[in-house]
């Protein structure tokens, strides 16, 4: 009986109950979809590291497992590590970060090959000349660039020669002479990826470096890309932090002032209840399975809406953000909307349970 | 000896604060009304029937003075044993109707029903009082698109759908015209006889008054 007056009430404003529910599935969809946006990115470096092939990452001291730095380590450093015990192959990089999350890396291709066959072209072909570049094929549908068109990256004209299959170090590679020279770094790597004659042997081979270069961020790969997590992404985890925290507040305001106008708007339909033996457990009991109602269904759309935001990062920035969709965040971000929603209808329930059934009565 | 009176009042006071003046809404009011009387409380407006009304309904505390309703002592009663007097002991029918407008007619009364904690089901007795209003076809619909006449007759029989001692009917008739007055009266007449149901009605109407049993006169918060 109780729901069925929850349903009525809901029902007798509609435009109100559907911006409740609007405005607490935006609050779930803006968790799920930063939350899907850090595991997508995250994933997807992990899975461009592990598209490298190679059994150790070198990196230089105090940098962290995302952090793209320039290139402080001498290049002369691949040939001693190669003289290292079970060491097959080194091959180094410089990583220059561009704008928002892109970076580009320099390389030598002949130990890109060496390390895990090359690139798969789909379009054009390999680095011949100092200022070709290749970029993935997601890179190239966000910037809607073709074979053979110039784009300026780091103050210099680079002209495009192929399009490769998305997976391997980095969405856009030159040589890495030139971008060394480019960005000041003549002689420099920012990381140094290993290879060792057996993958089991990797984490000894690590622990002996370690005990040599102290101070080196050094990891077997597997290590690496289990590295690549929120909770490992300091700042990503704060700014999640802030995001939710802004979420609960957006829920909590919307429906305060849902749930508030309703207990103004139904002042007389309260003092009804009371009047006719209800208690304030019940009126209260009454307006929470509306918020409930509101957070659960405000809840579903916003999970509905994350496969929207999810489709325009596809087709939109397909090289910049990756959204993916975590389950395991469904129940958290739906336990947040609620817990918002609760505390916005704590006041308007008290204001309701405190009424006066007299006055309420002969409330127009 | 005989049965002791279903509402005693001795000596009740009620003075309402209004900013920084006392109104003295109640100035010792003696009553009592018996079990199955159909009495009807008359007097102009500040009299203090309204008043007498909201406190034997548990609606509102007494300031001084006894009431004892179906022989509960409502003296010093707290919020929520006045709310459980309300939900056992007391029915209301209010000059606005004052139904759910969000609810059919038939869940109006059914909402009473599971506030008293009864099945939400309509017994043969309660399906002849519905027979009796003339309102069984009407069950279905929301209070917007009932008549004024028919909205007071679905709150009446919410009134009594959980047999209470006493039913507390205000001004029941004064958002009617003539004609529906006329029926509505006729019928809790009715239902007093029939069902032997106690009626107490505050008008200030001496027509509709003339249809209870006794008559009690207030003025300026005094029965006269």
């Amino acid at each position: 009986m109780l729901n069925k007056l929850i349903f009525a009430n809901l029902g007798h404003r509609p435009v109100r109950t559907l911006l409740s529910v609007l405005a607490i599935a935006v609050e779930v969809t803006m968790i799920l979809t930063l939350v899907g946006v850090s595991h997508g990115t995250l994933d997807q470096s992990a899975q461009r590291a592990r598209g490298v092939g190679a059994d150790i990452w070198f990196r230089p001291p105090g940098s962290s497992a995302i952090g793209l730095s320039s290139a402080p380590m001498s290049d002369k450093i691949p040939a001693l590590l190669m003289k290292e015990p079970h060491v097959t192959f080194a091959m180094g990089t410089m990583v220059q970060p561009l704008s928002g999350f892109d970076a580009m890396t320099g390389l030598d291709l002949d130990d890109f090959r060496r390390l895990n066959g090359g690139f798969h072209y789909l379009k054009g072909g390999p680095l011949v000349n100092d200022n070709d570049v290749v970029v993935d094929e997601y890179y190239a549908q966000q910037k809607k660039l073709h074979v053979g068109d110039t784009l300026n990256l780091v103050n210099h004209d680079w002209k495009l020669v192929g399009i490769i299959e998305s997976g391997k170090l980095s969405r856009i590679c030159v040589k890495l002479p030139m971008l060394q020279t480019l960005t000041g770094n003549p002689g420099h790597l920012s990381q140094i990826f290993l290879k060792v004659d057996d993958p089991k042997d990797a984490q000894s081979v690590v622990d002996a470096l370690r005990v040599k270069y102290h101070g080196y961020q050094i990891y077997t790969m597997e290590e690496f890309t289990s590295m690549l997590s929120i909770s490992n992404v300091g700042m990503l985890k704060s700014f999640i932090g802030v995001v939710i925290g802004v979420a609960v507040i957006v829920g909590f305001i919307v429906v305060f002032m849902a749930m508030y106008t309703a207990v103004l708007e139904r002042t007389r339909e309260i003092g009804i209840l009371k009047a006719v033996g209800g208690s304030s457990g019940l009126i209260l009991n009454i307006l929470f399975r509306e918020t409930l109602l509101l957070a659960l269904l405000g809840s579903v759309v916003g999970i509905l809406l994350t496969y929207g935001t999810q489709w325009l990062m596809k087709h939109a920035v397909p090289a910049s953000l990756v959204q993916e969709t975590v389950y395991g965040w469904w129940p958290i971000a739906t336990g947040i909307a609620v817990v918002g929603a609760l505390l916005g209808a704590i006041v308007p329930g008290i204001k309701a349970v405190k009424q006066d059934v007299t006055e309420a009565l002969s409330y127009e | 000896m005989s049965e002791p009176p279903i509402i005693k009042v001795r000596s009740l006071t009620k003075t309402y604060q209004v900013g920084e003046v006392a109104v003295h809404a109640l100035r010792g009011v003696d009553l009592d009304i018996r079990k199955g009387e159909f009495a009807a409380i008359i007097g102009a407006s500040g009299s203090g029937k309204s008043t007498l009304f909201h406190i034997l309904g548990g609606l509102t505390p007494m300031t001084t003075g006894t009431v004892q309703l179906n022989g509960r002592d409502m003296a010093g009663m707290t919020n929520a044993e006045r709310t459980e007097l309300r939900k056992t002991t007391v029915g209301f029918v209010f000059q606005k109707y004052n139904l759910l407008p969000t609810l059919s007619a038939e869940d109006n009364i059914r909402i009473v029903q599971y506030i008293g904690g009864r099945d939400t089901v309509f017994d043969p007795a309660f399906q002849e009082i519905l027979k009796l209003l003339g309102i069984t076809d009407r069950m279905k619909h929301k209070p917007r698109a009932l008549s004024g006449g028919q909205q007071q007759r679905v709150a009446i029989a919410r009134g009594l759908v959980n047999s209470p001692a006493i039913l507390l009917a205000d001004e029941p008739t004064g958002n009617l015209d003539s004609e529906n007055s006329a029926a509505v009266l006729k019928l809790i007449k009715d239902l007093n006889r029939r069902l032997g149901q106690t009626i107490l009605m505050i008008t200030h109407d001496a027509d509709a008054a003339s249809y209870a049993d006794r008559i009690v006169k207030m003025r300026d918060g005094r029965i006269v």
